[in-house]
């Protein structure tokens, strides 16, 4: 077999080899790699810097386990920042397997900033109608958090007091690998005017610039680069940071191994002719 | 009257909802909150006829032998941790979060992350620049695979700008269109259910 034939061919399971240990062997060493931040991620935390304390933010965890990796590590660094702006943060998510996250981060940010459980912090849970949820919020919240996660009636959550609607949350935050950041941008943004901040997968980024760009979202934290790129901004490297070294190395092999693969195919095409 | 009464109960349920978008006023306002609610109390009964229909399908699947130990493990699953939701508790540290936490999640995004071997085999395979049109897509995937990492910043510091202006210009043509279309065929099939021409939902 010659070399362009061989390089045309390589085995899947080396494939996989090559890939794991690009993705693997960053993971065991600590290093940072540049990286420059980007307008949409910088649009996000210049938002959420310019709040006052106190203000009252919602961030919903809309995403499940199977986008965790690229989901998880900006749903930490976000609920991070607006703890430490002393925001008042609602957590809530969309998607039934996305209480799990939520409540992880609840109680990760409830122990490492001291808040005050139901005042400066309050997980109100799951709710299964997305356009239904997103349209009462932006009626009256009362309609819609009757209690909070663990049962505790509306009028007993000091974090709920004076807070009607879109009016008074200035900011809604959806981390999502799905389509739920689009039914916030229609719903809360285009009927009451909310201003929504989206943090997706890479895969969804592409398809939500378009509303970056009319400014429906008002930034746009894509993928696990995003996510890097806002601990950065925190300068609190954490997951992402880490993660973005591996998936780094791994495009740079995905690449290199396409060149390779067009070369041979080259090679092979003008010795045909 | 099977078919009448849902269509009209769409029809009226669609015209209101349409309609109370242009009429700001107490009554518009009275009618869109109760819509609102209706909405959370079908869309809570939808959940559980899912359970119902997934219930029935595979008590089905046991009857008749087919597939029985995927059936046993989807029922043992849904009711199991119905059970333990309910009567134990869903707090941190409770069974119902342990399971949640070290096994759906693993397990999904285990799925999930072997997409990246295969995703790599395909496009080793697959990505060939036979003509002008796969050898454009190839160079914006190489720009955007290699502006988004930290390579891209490496090899010069206006590669992931210029990976970002591909994402904002190029690509933000192409989904407004896509986006257009889509919302245009919406909007011509809700008609169609509205009016009742368009009636396979029904069956």
């Amino acid at each position: 077999m010659s070399i362009p034939d061989r390089l045309l061919n390589i085995p899947r399971p080396v494939i996989f080899i090559l890939i794991g240990l690009a993705v693997f062997v960053p993971l065991l060493f600590k290093f940072l790699l540049p990286l420059k931040v980007l307008k949409p991620v910088k649009d996000v935390y210049d938002f959420i810097e310019s709040l006052p304390e106190g203000t009252p933010v919602i961030l919903s965890f809309d995403y499940s386990p199977d986008v965790l990796p690229e989901c998880y590590p900006m749903s930490l660094a976000l609920a991070k920042h607006l703890a430490r702006k002393k925001l008042r943060i609602y957590i809530m998510t969309l998607y039934p397997a996305g209480a799990g996250f939520a409540l992880d981060v609840y109680n990760k940010i409830l122990k490492e900033f001291n808040l005050v459980e139901r005042k400066d912090i309050v997980f109100v849970g799951y709710f299964p109608s997305i356009a239904a949820t997103i349209l009462g919020i932006g009626e009256d919240i009362r309609n819609v958090f009757k209690t909070d996660y663990f049962g505790v009636p509306f009028d007993e959550i000091e974090a709920f007091r004076d807070v009607k609607n879109y009016e008074d949350i200035k900011l809604v935050i959806t981390i999502s690998g799905a389509a739920i950041p689009e039914s916030w941008m229609v719903y809360a943004n285009g009927r009451y005017g909310a201003n929504v901040a989206a943090g997706v997968t890479a895969v969804m980024a592409a398809q939500l610039y378009p509303y970056y760009r009319s400014k429906q979202f008002i930034g746009l934290i894509g993928g696990m680069r995003g996510a890097a790129e806002y601990e950065k901004l925190l300068n609190a490297h954490n997951l992402a940071t880490k993660g973005m070294n591996s998936i780094s190395l791994a495009n740079f092999v995905m690449v290199l191994l396409v060149i390779l693969g067009n070369i041979s195919f080259f090679i092979k095409r003008r010795r045909k002719r | 009257m099977k078919k009448e009464i849902p269509i009209f109960i769409v029809f009226f349920i669609g015209t209101i909802g349409f309609l109370q978008y242009f009429f700001i006023g107490p009554i518009s306002k009275s009618v869109y909150t109760l819509l609102l609610e209706w909405f959370q109390g079908v869309q809570g009964m939808a959940i559980v006829m899912a359970v119902i229909s997934l219930t029935k399908r595979h008590l089905h699947n046991l009857k008749r032998k087919k597939d029985t130990f995927y059936s046993l493990v989807t029922l043992s699953s849904l009711y199991g941790m119905i059970i333990l939701g309910v009567f134990f508790g869903i707090e941190k540290g409770s069974t119902f979060d342990k399971i949640y936490e070290y096994v759906m999640v693993p397990l999904n995004a285990t799925t999930f992350s072997l997409l990246a071997f295969y995703m790599a085999s395909a496009s080793y395979r697959a990505f060939r620049a036979r003509n002008l049109e796969s050898t454009l897509l190839l160079l914006s995937a190489f720009i955007l695979m290699i502006g988004f990492t930290s390579f891209g910043d490496m090899i010069s510091d206006k590669l992931p700008s210029f990976a970002q202006w591909i994402l904002d210009v190029p690509n933000l043509a192409a989904q407004r269109g896509i986006t257009l279309g889509v919302a245009l065929g919406v909007l011509a099939t809700s008609l169609k259910i509205m009016l009742g021409i368009e009636r396979s939902w029904l069956e």
